[in-house]
């Protein structure tokens, strides 16, 4: 098994990754952090992020959060990407504050 | 009590990022039963204790979410006079065929202020649970595997609007309320519970910036210990687990969320509670919710995901 090398700009974290596993869940199996984790099933979006160094296959993702554009632009969502070389990923979503768009 | 007008959730259509990974989860996984297929490739399934044709609807789309739920109504005179009064209240309201999703009569569609669509339905094909109806079993081993959940109970429904969209299931469908959660400045409710029979929640929803979100779609396990159970088969199968297992404080239902492969939330869930529509409504605070015990009565936290991450 390949295993590679997922870096998270301006964070300290770098974890490994092997091909058959998303990078989202590289992540947490190595204990590192900076994604936001919601649904891991390509739904909710929360783990949006954009990869600046480095390819990768996918799984479909939700148009309610990746746009054909987004996705034309290497964003997309952690939880379906699927390392085929080291990765420079910039987070882009989040889980919201905690009463959205309440107040 | 005699339940004469909305009866019961009838089915739920939901979308799916791909079609068979999606029957996996709630046919071979979960356990329901696949009833049929349709020329647009929709799957129908349903759980083993529901009598009429299916209560799930799998569409695959290229995003997740809810595209409609549906309430069956006691009969077509029912169906009528609700249509009626909607359209008296100001909803538009539309009619769908029979016949457009399998083995169901006419539906009256109509979108709430939550930006979700809502039908109501009288006629739909009874296939049985596979009992019989005569000396009938009390469960037929035939048609339980999986988590085996005995129906669809409920959804939540995330969006704008809520304090609209409860009027409208109160004084027009005939709904009760049956649990609230304030908001932080206690002047507004952000998630309501209401019910058309004396379960817990026939439908919720949450207060949402963004309309037609799909929180949750639920599923009537028979014991706590049969939720733990669906936990087993969860963790078995690599199924991302959201809360629990726990209870609720609100609804004091016993609970595990989850997510199927496409990211939409389900529950396995225990009902622990039969409100009468004469009870008074229950009163969560938003911190009573979170610390309270409202959410994860053993935890006592508000996960974050609850309110945040949605479909």
């Amino acid at each position: 098994m390949t295993n590679f090398k997922v870096g998270i700009l301006k964070t300290d974290q770098y974890f490994s990754c092997d091909a058959e596993q998303s990078v989202l869940a590289g992540m947490m199996q190595n204990g590192a952090r900076g994604i936001s984790v919601g649904c891991r099933g390509g739904g909710c979006g929360v783990c949006k992020v954009e990869v600046l160094k480095g390819c990768f296959e996918h799984k479909a993702m939700s148009r309610s959060h990746i746009s054909e554009e987004d996705e034309r632009q290497g964003k997309v969502l952690a939880c379906r990407i699927f390392p085929t070389s080291d990765l420079e990923l910039r987070v882009i979503g989040g889980i919201k504050d905690l009463l959205g768009g309440l107040e | 009590m005699a339940m004469t007008g909305v009866l019961r959730p009838g089915h739920a259509q939901v979308r799916v990022l791909d079609l068979e990974e999606g029957v996996r989860h709630y046919r071979d996984i979960m356990g329901l039963q696949e009833t049929g297929r349709d020329a647009e490739g929709r799957v129908y399934l349903k759980c083993w204790d529901e009598v009429d044709h299916h209560s799930i609807i799998l569409r695959e789309a290229d995003r997740a979410g809810i595209d409609f739920v549906g309430y069956k109504v006691l009969n077509n005179a029912t169906l009528d006079k609700l249509e009626a009064d909607l359209i008296a209240y100001g909803v538009k309201t539309e009619r769908i065929a029979a016949g457009e999703i399998l083995e169901t009569g006419e539906r009256v569609r109509f979108e709430i202020p939550s930006g979700h669509l809502i039908e109501l339905f009288a006629d739909k094909t009874a296939v049985g649970n596979g009992c019989g109806t005569v000396n009938p079993l009390p469960w037929n081993p035939d048609t339980m595997h999986g988590m085996a959940p005995r129906r669809f109970d409920h959804v939540l429904l995330y969006g704008p609007n809520i304090a609209a969209v409860q009027k409208l299931f109160t004084e027009v469908l005939g709904f009760n309320l049956v649990e609230r959660i304030l908001s932080p400045d206690g002047n507004s409710n952000i998630v309501i519970f209401m019910s058309c029979s004396i379960k817990s929640h026939d439908i919720a929803f949450g207060e949402f910036p963004e309309p037609g979100k799909l929180h949750h779609c639920s599923f009537l396990m028979d014991s706590w210990d049969n939720v733990l159970r669906a936990g087993d088969i969860m963790s078995m199968n690599k199924i991302p687990v959201d809360v629990g297992p726990t209870r609720h404080g609100v609804t004091r239902g016993c609970t595990i969320y989850a997510w199927d492969p496409s990211g939409n939330r389900f529950e396995t869930f225990h009902e622990d509670r039969q409100p009468y529509p004469d009870h008074e409504a229950l009163t969560w605070t938003f911190e009573g919710a979170g610390s309270g015990g409202g959410l994860d009565y053993i935890q006592r936290k508000l996960h974050e995901s609850f309110l945040t991450v949605v479909s």
